[in-house]
């Protein structure tokens, strides 16, 4: 508890910086106001912009059902980077990973007929399985033969991605009738139910029980860190792989072992994006989420609740971030911006702390990962 | 005396042989009649049987792999692996197009001219590492350096333009250098952080500025320059020296950054840092400015290298240009093993397989495109794993120096 009070207290404070510097984009960024020097206007433009993205992230069921959306693949692959980053293990690959993932679950979800209760978490696992499986060839090729996982998982993405290009043209998946790549539907039973279902008429309400499936993944993963001697090992083998390996621990198939955990929990993000958001499958299925998940990931520095934290509040962005481009003419990359500073702000506590005079005393973190050697 | 890692690594190699001649002999001859490869832009052009040039190189790979398993080729091993892979990359071409022809020529110019912004990004991440600071930040620095020297070259000239891309290129090298030696801060972080902003800066800017000043994004861009008596020389010349100024700055970044790294006491005392900075600092160098300066000059050549895609091809940014390119960069230096020229040949590998890609499309081979588009991916994979293997880097990237 007081973890994650800390956590979010730093977190808060981080995004208060950036979103300072966010306006100052915006207002600077303001060619006309520049020229005819109404700044009047500019700064109610700020105003409008965070007003709307505070309003599309919270406000009302509709912006809450959107940040839910938002945040479960984000969690789900950022689990999946946090993990491998546990072990010191950078793991780019969590795009790939994901497109496996998606691409069994969603083969479960049109061939198989049977009960909801039976065919959905069926789904669900058929896709960590195969995203563990597409993690897990990183994870041998660095154990068996050294192949550094940077190289080997940006290949593997660019892999998958023509794989998944193929498999949407096949006849097995293409959608009948349809000339582009573009899967067929997902059977209602092995869609995930939505979590405001209840509400009749409320369809704008895409929110859906992925979200639980995340948040049992993250205490899973909890679960393994602290009370399990896996979880022990992989995080001794990520802090000192030599002193690991002299006190008997196998980092051989310790690397194997969390390439596999974290192609699952990519593969789960692909599963829930299939079978909850979409109900279908087609090229842009991982879009740049693998990306943001390492920042997910870096933000809340690998731990559970920081992950946990940290998908939220950029699932709560991209959400906000929507309706912020549509009210007003604000483009929706400020977000991204917004993210990479929050990143920022928190991985260098002096400077929030000089920000905003916080008294507390900084412990750093060590290194995220094992560097390029080992 | 051979190491068993050596042993298993030759062993490798040998298998690979026959996996290549396996893949020559099986799916490479299945298709007769000739493959036209254009060698000059006038027309000179070789036939090659697709089906018998298949046949022989088979051969000649079986009987590679029967060598290198039995004996060992010993001393001219990398040279005939060398050979090889170009045998086979012919075959690969001559099969593709068997029927038809295209200008091969042009695809390998292509493939210098876009090795550019990868070989670039390696230099600045060689540059950086062998001080001792992990630089995932290529991206982030390309894709600045493309968006600043678009409008930069807009608004001014094209030698301006460039100018304003290498110091924009400095300026993230000079955040990422305050962050990671000064305060300190975890690298990969920092580097990351840098990627997400100029990233979402750039897409930003893009829409909001750019969209509604079209004249601020619209550039012509440098022209080729042949090189004098060099580009005469047959094939070779048109390929290596018909090209822009942004490759021949390339090639000199990497003779030049490879004598240095090897030569001179900046790249003795650049590589102490690297690997064991508290001797290097007992020994009187001044490790925190070594790391500065040199990830300054990284900063510059990756802004160059983003200078590349406004100023050196398509003449104006767009979202994303970049497309991962410094990703790519990044693998190249571990491909590459931290060595300039290693990294550049990671680079021309990672450009022959985007100038295929653009090729390859409009050829019908019976096989669906997207597995001809995955091979170089999937090459790049077995190479890796099977022959390049575990790869040592600077010990100390990574670690925040203390000067006590």
């Amino acid at each position: 508890m007081k973890e994650l009070i800390k956590s979010l207290r730093y977190t808060f404070l981080a995004l208060l910086a950036s979103l300072l510097v966010g306006a100052i984009i915006i207002v600077v960024t303001d060619i006309d106001a520049l020229k005819s020097g109404d700044f009047g206007k500019a700064f109610s433009t700020v105003f409008t912009a965070y007003k709307s993205l505070f309003q599309g992230s919270f406000w009302g069921l509709r912006s809450i059902s959107n940040t839910i959306t938002g945040t479960t693949p984000l969690l789900l692959s950022g689990l999946a980077v946090s993990v491998a980053f546990k072990a010191g293990l950078f793991n780019i690959g969590a795009t790939g990973q994901m497109l496996a993932g998606g691409m069994t679950a969603l083969w479960v979800g049109f061939t198989m007929t049977g009960p909801g209760w039976l065919q959905v978490p069926l789904a669900v696992i058929a896709g960590a399985i195969g995203g563990a499986l597409y993690g897990g060839i990183a994870g041998v090729l660095k154990a068996r033969t050294g192949a550094h996982e940077v190289i080997t998982t940006i290949m593997l993405n660019s892999i998958a991605s023509f794989l998944v290009l193929w498999l949407l043209k096949t006849t097995t998946f293409q959608r009948e009738g349809r000339p582009d790549p573009i899967s067929k539907l997902v059977v209602d039973e092995a869609r995930l139910p939505r979590l405001f279902g209840f509400l009749d008429g409320r369809s704008d309400l895409v929110a859906h029980a992925g979200f639980f499936v995340a948040l049992l993944a993250t205490f899973a993963y909890w679960y393994l860190l602290k009370r399990t001697t896996l979880g022990f090992e992989l995080r001794a083998t990520g802090l000192n792989s030599d002193a690991a390996k002299y006190a008997g621990m196998k980092s051989k198939s310790l690397t194997v072992v969390a390439m596999l955990l974290a192609g699952g929990f990519a593969g789960m993000a692909g599963a829930t994006e299939v079978l909850g958001t979409y109900g279908y499958a087609s090229t842009s299925l991982a879009g740049n989420i693998g990306f943001d998940a390492i920042a997910v990931a870096l933000l809340g520095q690998s731990s559970p609740i920081g992950t946990l934290v940290a998908a939220v509040l950029f699932g709560a962005l991209q959400a906000g971030g929507r309706s912020m481009q549509a009210n007003t003419d604000v483009p929706v990359d400020l977000i991204i911006v917004l993210r990479a500073l929050i990143v920022m702000f928190v991985a260098a506590p002096l400077l929030v702390k000089a920000m905003f005079r916080v008294k507390s005393q900084v412990t750093s973190q060590g290194q995220t990962f094992r560097g390029w050697g080992g | 005396m051979i190491s068993a890692e050596q042993k298993k690594r030759a062993r490798n190699v040998g298998y690979g042989y026959l996996g290549l001649a396996v893949i020559t002999l099986v799916i490479f001859s299945r298709r007769p009649g000739d493959a036209g490869f254009r060698l000059t832009e006038g027309g000179f052009s070789l036939t090659l049987p697709a089906q018998q040039f298949a046949y022989i190189f088979g051969i000649v790979f079986v009987g590679l792999g029967a060598a290198q398993l039995w004996r060992g080729l010993g001393k001219v091993s990398n040279i005939v692996l060398a050979l090889a892979t170009a045998m086979f990359v012919m075959s690969f071409l001559s099969w593709a197009t068997s029927g038809e022809s295209f200008s091969l020529v042009g695809m390998l110019q292509d493939t210098v001219s876009r090795s550019v912004p990868i070989t670039l990004g390696a230099l600045a991440g060689i540059l950086c590492e062998r001080s001792g600071v992990i630089n995932i930040a290529i991206e982030g620095m390309l894709l600045a350096g493309a968006f600043m020297g678009a409008v930069g070259a807009s608004l001014t000239n094209l030698w301006f333009g460039t100018i304003i891309a290498i110091l924009t290129g400095m300026l993230l090298a000079w955040v990422l250098a305050v962050f990671s030696i000064k305060y300190r801060v975890d690298q990969v972080i920092v580097g990351f952080a840098i990627n997400f902003f100029a990233l979402g800066i750039t897409s930003f800017l893009s829409f909001r500025v750019l969209v509604p000043n079209p004249d601020y994004n619209s550039l012509v861009p440098v022209m080729p320059i042949s090189v004098p008596l060099l580009s005469k020389i047959p094939f070779i010349g048109q390929i290596l020296f018909v090209q822009t100024i942004f490759v021949y700055f390339s090639f000199a970044a990497v003779a030049l950054l490879t004598w240095a790294m090897y030569r001179t006491r900046w790249g003795l005392r650049t590589r102490a840092a690297g690997e064991y900075p508290k001797a290097a600092g007992t020994l009187g160098v001044d490790v925190i400015r070594l790391r500065y300066r040199n990830l300054l000059i990284a900063g510059a050549v990756a802004g160059i290298g983003g200078a590349w895609w406004p100023i050196g091809t398509v003449g104006r940014f767009d979202q994303n240009i970049t497309g991962g390119r410094g990703f790519i960069a990044l693998a190249a230096v571990i491909f590459g093993r931290w060595h300039p020229v290693g990294a550049f040949s990671g680079a021309i590998v990672f450009a022959f397989a985007e100038a295929v890609r653009l090729k390859i499309g409009n050829f019908d081979t019976g096989i669906p495109s997207e597995f001809l588009l995955m091979a170089p991916y999937l090459v790049t994979l077995v190479v890796v794993a099977g022959f390049v293997g575990a790869s040592r880097a600077p010990k100390a990237a990574g670690q925040p120096y203390d000067e006590q």
